[in-house]
């Protein structure tokens, strides 16, 4: 059967690079007035020819928002599981040849850090976890979301990529979301970036959104960490990742994420840099593109940032977020997979968003909806 | 005065809850438009603690009947499941059915809400169903038992104003339930025209919600409910599309 890969080999990452950076100022302007946007609208809106026109963005950017969304904010929290993992990494803390101390969450445990996020207000949890197969297995993700349910309106999961059946069999059991994130589109950039464990097998990770379709999956998040490859060409096979799914599992919502590479113990320096402006411009580009597609952001940027991009386009956030297993309550010193950015509490972030004319929503989902 | 089952409405604007900065902002609109029926997404409200929900206590008024919604749900089988929980929890057997499982543009699967206004009436509810403006469809609802139906104007929050028009002008011509226009209503003149037709109800909500002033704006849709449901009730007069000959083809007749 074919899938995502099919697409993917029909496009060559020198020659698409190349036809961003040819993109001109009229480009721009047409992709503006369309009242349709194609893959080469989003190539001229990524390009270094639209920067002029970033204003122009954002405030198109806002209006197909508010139309779609209205004027609220999705709040949701990250639940880290597990920081034991066997793959390496050269950009997170939990690669494999990190030296520091392993471990993997307890069902007591587990207990203890959903008691204080849902002292925090939070009905949407993120499960995150490493890639460890022997301890962070399907039946290991059984028994929490069998935890979590009673507890949660909305359930998302970032952990491995797994198959189709267990995909659906999570599903039976409480899990509305799954995020995966292909880091980078660059096929030889990645294997550098992925030199052992079973994340390095390139075309399994591209090919999981096609296994989250096929499994009936409610919503997938995509994106790339932004820092690896460059972004305008990273961000345009996101684009097309995202078109290629939306036609083909019509039946399920999609996310998209910008994360830029973090700090962290033992870290990489990104090899490309993006400014403030730039992640504007993407995440204005992603909205007029797709004007359905929810754009969520972390505490992995700055507070000032996040204060200002909430009126721009984005629909998700995070706070009060811990990014080590344990964090809020069990082990709060343990090592962290990135240094967060904006460590303001959720009702901090929710008075700013309120602030700034937004309502934030805590629950948007009920289990009942899909029983 | 609008009937819908045993409930009469004096108001013929609906309204929904989605899409607000704030609850309070919500109530002062919902006020404002007189509203007797607001739409409640389920998805958005705490069933557990409805006493103690954001959105519930700010829909807290004697003359404001809750209308659950089961937007997100794919299926009849789901919608069904949901409906229940909803008359559990909100002591309410009216049930708006959204059934979109195709959540980009929330197109409305007409076999599935077919199959779930059977199921749904047999139980006892209140059915309105949110459909395309198919006439057939509409006729199939009536003998499932549907309290009204809730044909679209144009894609949900789209703002585009009556694109069906030439539809829901055959299923109001044919209706022997209550004809509510939802989906699409863009602007008061909207609310204004799809009443001039003939259409018993609206439901309006993202062109209040996020709108520079909703409360203004919500009272706007009530005053272009009210002038469009007197000139369909007034009678419009047949629009002349060209001019009378000065010389009819019968003056030979005459001569």
């Amino acid at each position: 059967m074919s899938n995502f890969t099919d697409v993917f080999k029909a496009y060559n990452w020198n020659e698409t690079r190349l036809s961003i950076y040819n993109k001109t100022g009229d480009d721009v302007l047409k992709a503006l007035s369309a009242s349709k946007r194609t893959l080469e609208d989003f190539k001229a809106l990524v390009s270094p020819a639209a920067a002029p026109y970033l204003e122009q963005m954002a405030q198109l950017s806002q209006q197909l928002t508010r139309k779609r969304f209205g004027n609220v904010i999705q709040m949701y929290v990250p639940l880290y599981l597990s920081n034991e993992c066997n793959n390496i990494c050269t950009y997170c803390g939990f690669s494999y040849d990190n030296d520091m101390r392993r471990r993997t969450l307890s069902p007591i445990e587990i207990m203890q850090e959903v008691a204080v996020i849902k002292q925090m207000g939070y009905d949407h949890v993120l499960l995150v976890t490493g890639e460890a197969n022997q301890t962070v297995h399907v039946g290991y993700f059984r028994k929490v979301l069998g935890l979590l349910r009673p507890h949660f309106s909305h359930i998302s999961m970032e952990v491995q990529p797994l198959g189709t059946e267990d995909y659906a069999e999570l599903i039976g059991h409480g899990l509305n979301t799954v995020l995966v994130y292909q880091e980078t589109y660059h096929e030889d950039d990645y294997r550098k970036h992925h030199p052992k464990g079973k994340k390095s097998n390139f075309r399994y990770r591209l090919e999981t959104p096609d296994r989250l379709g096929m499994a009936g999956i409610h919503k997938m998040g995509l994106g790339v960490l932004i820092g690896l490859e460059d972004w305008r060409t990273d961000s345009f096979f996101t684009a097309l990742h995202l078109d290629y799914l939306e036609k083909r599992y019509w039946q399920s919502r999609y996310s998209l994420s910008f994360p830029r590479l973090r700090p962290f113990s033992g870290g990489l320096e990104p090899k490309v840099e993006m400014n403030d402006r730039e992640l504007v411009q993407l995440i204005c580009a992603y909205r007029i593109f797709n004007e359905e597609a929810e754009l969520s952001v972390s505490t992995r940027e700055s507070p000032e940032f996040r204060n200002n991009i909430i009126r721009l386009g984005v629909t998700t956030m995070s706070a009060g977020s811990k990014t080590n297993p344990g964090g809020y309550s069990v082990e709060p010193a343990s090592l962290e997979q990135f240094e967060i950015s904006d460590e303001r509490s959720p009702e901090e972030i929710a008075g700013v968003i309120r602030a700034q004319g937004y309502e934030p929503v805590w629950k948007d989902w009920d289990n009942c909806l899909t029983n | 005065m609008l009937q819908i089952a045993d409930t009469t409405f004096h108001s013929r604007l609906f309204t929904g809850t989605g899409k607000f900065s704030s609850s309070a902002i919500m109530e002062d609109a919902l006020l404002a438009s007189g509203s007797e029926l607001v739409t409640v997404a389920l998805k958005r409200v705490d069933m557990k603690n409805h006493d103690t929900d954001d959105i519930l206590t700010h829909l807290n008024h004697p003359h404001i009947r809750l209308l659950p919604n089961t937007s997100g749900v794919r299926n009849a089988r789901e919608a069904v499941f949901a409906a229940q929980l909803a008359r559990e929890a909100l002591e309410t057997n009216w049930i708006k059915l959204e059934i979109h499982p195709d959540p980009k543009y929330l197109m409305p699967d007409p076999l599935e809400t077919l199959k779930a206004t059977e199921e749904l009436a047999r139980m006892g509810f209140i059915v309105l169903p949110y459909i395309h403006a198919d006439p057939v469809l509409c006729k199939r609802l009536e003998d499932a038992g549907t309290a009204a139906v809730m044909p679209l104007g144009s894609p949900i929050g789209s703002n585009k104003g009556l694109k069906t028009i030439d539809f829901l002008e055959i299923i109001i011509d044919q209706s022997r339930v209550p004809v509510i226009i939802d989906a699409g209503i863009g602007s008061p003149s909207d609310a204004a025209k799809a009443m001039e037709i003939g259409a018993d109800a609206v439901l309006v909500n993202t062109a209040i919600a996020v709108s520079g002033k909703p409360a203004q704006m919500a009272a706007a849709f009530k005053l272009a409910v009210e002038a469009g449901r007197m000139a369909y009730e007034a009678r419009l007069g047949m629009k002349v599309s060209h001019a009378v000959a000065s010389s009819p083809l019968t003056s030979f007749l005459d001569e």
